[in-house]
């Protein structure tokens, strides 16, 4: 299934522990399913997902790890903030028991959410929601962080921050990263590895700078 | 003087009512919001039948069903009867207010690690509040407003099983116009109360109307 219906997809990728592999390609091409598959909220029909040597879906041997037992953090394309909880609760809710509130606060700090720590996500703007469900993601340090273009609200500057933020936080907890991403700036910035998607399958596979060699310049 | 029994009853009836469904359709609802699974529809259908067929019919089947009991004629069997008479006023509600939501609330939740339940009781429950009352609301006046099903099933046994409803009828079978018309103007305030509240906080919530 894809926005574009149901429809054959046919791939297989690797992502090396800690690098960050961008999907490309236009609406429909199955971007957004490939993050859903991982996460388990889509089902397959065959082959399998490996992460860090624990079989996480394998068709052949029947395994299918739930959601809730695979170490992911999600930031969806409308964010999925819970509405009836401040930004603060918000975050709380995402921390696993016992865990040590200093990574959460530490988010707070650097996505500068302290003053709408109180606030409920209604009445914030498209970006600071955008900012809260990417530090949501983050506070479970997930072995698999799965962005479904979660940069694509915010003007300029935030991005520029946010984008020197998540590589920042990717490369201290070592998070395998997967980021579905249309901003070439961005790619070519963040990006190890991008694949760039058509109808359900690879077009082209490599790191940003073959995949989008820089134009020629002009004389 | 009015023999306030058959009000005390209606009201007992319908609080036990209308707890032992939502304990009962939060779940079921829940179930039929998000299960894969094809026959739903007849379950669904077979929910909302107490909505369109004659009461007497579920009427016959219930006396039929709870004989060999001996829950015929006793407040027990009241309370069986009304739920099954009641059970699309609740589930129908929060049925639609669980289909209302948009499916990252629950996805976010499993993928922050989330069971099941965890997610229904602290995410979904409190974002469906209007469509509880609605249900608890509905469940509890329609109970209220029960005739032919508990005139087969209680029998109109005074002091156990004779409710509001069916006194209003017998009073006005014994040309007892002024009992009948007390009993009748408490219901119809009443149920005329809850309705115009429910109304108002589904306004104040500002999202699309369940009763309509």
């Amino acid at each position: 299934m894809t926005t574009a219906g149901r429809q054959q997809m046919d791939l297989a990728f690797e992502v090396e522990k800690g690098q960050l592999l961008t999907l490309y390609g236009p609406s429909g091409a199955g971007k957004t399913t490939i993050l859903r598959i991982l996460a388990g909220l889509t089902s397959i029909s065959s082959g399998h997902i490996i992460v860090d040597g624990d079989v996480w879906y394998d068709a052949r041997q029947k395994i299918n790890v739930p959601t809730q037992r695979r170490s992911i953090g999600f930031v969806f394309q409308d964010f999925g903030l819970f509405p009836h909880w401040s930004v603060y609760d918000n975050l709380r809710y995402a921390m696993p028991k016992g865990e040590d509130p200093r990574l959460m606060h530490e988010l707070i700090e650097l996505m500068e959410l302290g003053s709408l720590q109180d606030t409920r996500p209604t009445f914030l703007s498209g970006g600071q929601q955008q900012r809260v469900a990417l530090a949501r993601a983050i506070v479970r340090k997930p072995r698999l962080l799965l962005l479904d273009e979660p940069l694509s609200a915010l003007d300029d500057d935030m991005r520029h921050r946010l984008q020197d933020y998540i590589e920042r936080i990717r490369r201290h907890y070592e998070l395998t990263t997967v980021l579905v991403s249309h901003h070439l700036p961005e790619i070519l910035r963040l990006a190890d590895a991008v694949i760039w998607l058509d109808k359900g399958s690879i077009r082209q596979q490599g790191p940003p700078e073959k995949i989008f060699p820089p134009a020629p310049e002009k004389t | 003087m009015t023999d306030w029994q058959p009000l005390w009853l209606s009201f007992r009836l319908a609080f036990i009512t209308t707890v032992l469904l939502l304990v009962i359709s939060i779940p079921l609802a829940y179930w039929l919001a998000y299960s894969r699974w094809r026959g739903r529809a007849v379950i669904e259908a077979l929910i909302s039948l107490p909505m369109v067929l004659p009461p007497t019919v579920l009427g016959f089947y219930l006396l039929i069903a709870l004989s060999p009991s001996h829950l015929v004629f006793t407040f027990t069997g009241l309370v069986i009867a009304s739920l099954f008479y009641s059970l699309p006023f609740m589930v129908n509600p929060l049925l639609s207010g669980f289909k209302s939501l948009p499916p990252a609330l629950r996805e976010a939740s499993y993928t922050l690690g989330k069971s099941g339940s965890t997610t229904l009781i602290k995410v979904l429950l409190p974002n469906i509040r209007p469509s509880l009352l609605t249900g608890i609301v509905l469940s509890f006046a329609h109970t209220i407003g029960e005739f032919g099903v508990v005139l087969m099933i209680g029998g109109n046994i005074p002091g156990r099983t004779r409710l509001a409803s069916l006194a209003i009828y017998d009073e006005l079978e014994s040309m007892n116009y002024a009992a009948a018309s007390t009993y009748a103007l408490i219901l119809f305030t009443f149920s005329f109360s809850v309705l115009l509240i429910v109304h108002l906080v589904n306004h104040h919530f500002s999202k699309p109307d369940p009763l309509s």
